[in-house]
């Protein structure tokens, strides 16, 4: 049958409210996550989950977080590697602190620090907006990584001021530290994935996501429909950091394994993952991922071809490979501004009705 | 037709009760800076009456309405609201107190579908939390569900069915104006606020505008004050009319005796001066 919503009848409105309205979609979902569950683990390598699958996971997480608070809020946040950082640094201390912990609440508990962090930073979004507070933001990106450079208490006073993390074992596998094998790393990461897209799906579906959406897309008249900015923005910002830091966390802890806070969280990855929202598509949470999958896919395809089948030496394909990812946000800005899902929704349309015009 | 009368209302003249006072303003002043925008003004709403606010360009009719859903505080006076004195509020507690209104310039999420949209009319009746919405089955899936019945009624009493799930932003300006109504409806007002209705509409959307006001008073018994420019739209909707100009009150009362103020007539007419 062909892919299309028409002829797809609701006789419920719970029905009609589901993640996939769209019986091809439906299956689809299922046949993704049977083979991200059940195959993927099986036919990965480290090649693969450290270029590839790890770090398409993590952003993933981190642009469905930001999303969020950008795409679906409307506060423009730089923050993002300094929120990213809290989780990381957070998952250090408690690592460290408790080594019995289950690697998991550990994760769990460095989102939900980084959500409170989150918070105290949201609090000037309550009287600046747009550009003004994207600086504002700013402001707690560089502030973030210099607490962390700055009072070695954040990393354990070690001689070279980075983190690193030690070995933590669920269900008896290794998942951070040299030992961890990449299909359970994978699978680690994948989890919280899965979970953070289904979370944020509900949220923004539901009430909370209107009254998110109703502050981005008009201020009065969400508060004399009875929204309470203050609240509204704040939990926008509770629930970003809370995806964000889990984010930083696994970042840290399982795929890079040591950490140095400027390198790693600086101001370049705020503007990476936000990239990611504006290309994959605001306010959507298919956007996120495309996003992320664009971004971390496309560096590896190009290196891919260029050094791989056309024999480039590998310095000047790094250089034109920043030019062509470049060249190709700008084209693709300019096609479609309103990112990749605007794409596959406008494509969903024309579908309802092909092959017939009207 | 008794304006000043009993204070358990009146009967209008064809025939529909009207009820005692629900909201009255009294000696209300609100300046900014230097500018008087409203001068003392007094007067009240009566439960399941329409009341309309006339008055010539810049006269403070909409700087009253912002009053009355709480977007400005005034300097001088009182809201006395379902028997009792009104603290300064913010817009959104205004609404939970079962006051909802729509724009003179359209204020629609233009991002959200129409559904969304008039769903967001009803926030204050949803009351899960957002670790229930988080995990979504059970109660928020239940409330979500018990919520877009109710809104479904709105839509189908509004006759916008068919556009339910449209982005607001490719709408007309005239159903635009109809999903906003649609909106304020779902919140159940008890007192609902409606800025120039009418305003660009051609005749036909008039029509069905008018309809609508006298349908929602009718069937769900929601008070209204409305401001609107058309004359005999005014003239045909409303029990009682406030006229203002210059941020005074010139005129009070039914559309026939405001009709044959002098003060009224002066004011839309102009007046010699010598």
């Amino acid at each position: 049958m062909l892919y299309r919503e028409a002829g797809d009848f609701k006789t419920t409105y719970t029905d009609d409210n589901q993640t996939f309205p769209i019986k091809a979609d439906r299956v689809g979902y299922y046949v993704i996550m049977a083979v991200a569950f059940g195959v993927i683990p099986f036919l990965i390598n480290d090649y693969w989950a450290s270029a590839v699958l790890l770090p398409f996971l993590i952003y993933g997480i981190a642009a469905i977080g930001l999303n969020i608070l950008v795409g679906y809020t409307g506060q423009l946040s730089l923050g993002t590697g300094g929120f990213m950082a809290v989780g990381a640094y957070a998952t250090y201390k408690l690592m460290t602190a408790f080594p019995d912990l289950n690697m998991f609440f550990v994760v769990i508990l460095a989102g939900l620090i980084t959500a409170v962090v989150g918070v105290l930073f949201g609090l000037p979004s309550l009287r600046i907006k747009g550009f003004y507070l994207a600086v504002a933001t700013l402001a707690a990106q560089f502030f973030l990584v210099w607490l962390f450079n700055r009072v070695p208490w954040f990393y354990n006073y070690s001689a070279s001021g980075q983190i690193s993390a030690p070995e933590r074992t669920i269900f008896g596998q290794a998942v951070t530290g040299a030992e961890s094998l990449p299909a359970v790393a994978y699978l680690f990461c994948l989890v919280f994935l899965v979970g953070s897209a289904w979370l944020a799906r509900n949220l923004t579906r539901g009430s909370t996501g209107r009254k998110w959406m109703a502050i981005r897309d008009m201020d009065i008249a969400a508060e004399i429909i009875g929204v309470d900015p203050l609240r509204a923005k704040l939990t926008a910002f509770a629930v970003s950091s809370f995806f964000v830091g889990i984010s930083g966390a696994l970042f840290f802890s399982v795929y890079l394994g040591a950490v140095e806070v400027g390198e790693v969280f600086g101001i370049n990855k705020s503007f990476l993952v936000l990239f990611m929202i504006i290309i994959g598509g605001l306010g959507s949470i298919f956007g996120s991922f495309a996003g992320a999958a664009f971004l971390v896919l496309l560096p590896v395809f190009l290196k891919n071809v260029l050094v791989g089948t056309m024999g480039w030496p590998t310095d000047l394909a790094a250089h034109l490979e920043f030019m062509i990812v470049g060249a190709l946000i700008i084209t693709f800005l300019i096609v479609e501004p309103h990112g990749l899902a605007q794409l596959w929704r406008v494509t969903k349309e024309k579908l309802r009705l092909w092959p017939f015009p009207h | 037709m008794n304006m000043t009368a009993q204070d358990d209302g009146y009967i209008t003249a064809d025939g529909r009760k009207i009820g005692p006072v629900m909201m009255e303003m009294k000696n209300i002043t609100l300046r900014f800076g230097g500018v008087k925008a409203i001068t003392d003004i007094s007067f009240d709403i009566r439960e399941g009456e329409i009341r309309a606010i006339i008055g010539p360009n810049g006269a403070g009719k909409s700087s009253m309405l912002n009053v009355i859903s709480g977007f400005y505080v005034p300097q001088e006076g009182e809201v006395w609201y379902k028997g009792a004195k009104r603290p300064p509020m913010k817009p959104f507690q205004v609404a939970r107190q079962g006051i909802a209104r729509t724009f003179q310039n359209i204020a629609l999420f233009e991002g959200m579908s129409v559904l969304d949209n008039v769903m967001t009319g009803r926030l204050n009746y949803m009351k899960t939390n957002m670790f229930q919405q988080g995990l979504w089955f059970g109660k928020a899936q239940r409330e979500e569900v018990e919520n877009r019945e109710s809104v479904e009624k709105i839509i189908d009493f509004l006759e916008i069915q068919s556009i339910r799930k449209t982005p607001v932003s490719r709408l007309p300006y005239g159903l635009k104006k109809r999903v906003e109504l649609a909106r304020a409806l779902a919140a159940e007002p008890t007192l609902l606020l409606l800025d120039e209705p009418m305003a660009g509409m051609n005749v036909e959307e008039k029509e069905d505008m008018s309809r609508f006001i006298l349908d929602v008073n009718d069937e769900f018994g929601t008070t209204i004050a409305l401001i609107e420019h058309d004359m005999g739209v005014v003239m045909d909707l409303s029990d009682r009319v406030v006229v203002m100009d210059y941020g005074k009150k010139i005129g009070d009362g039914s559309p026939d005796e405001v009709r044959n103020n002098q003060d009224v007539i002066d004011a839309y007419l102009g007046v010699a001066h010598d």
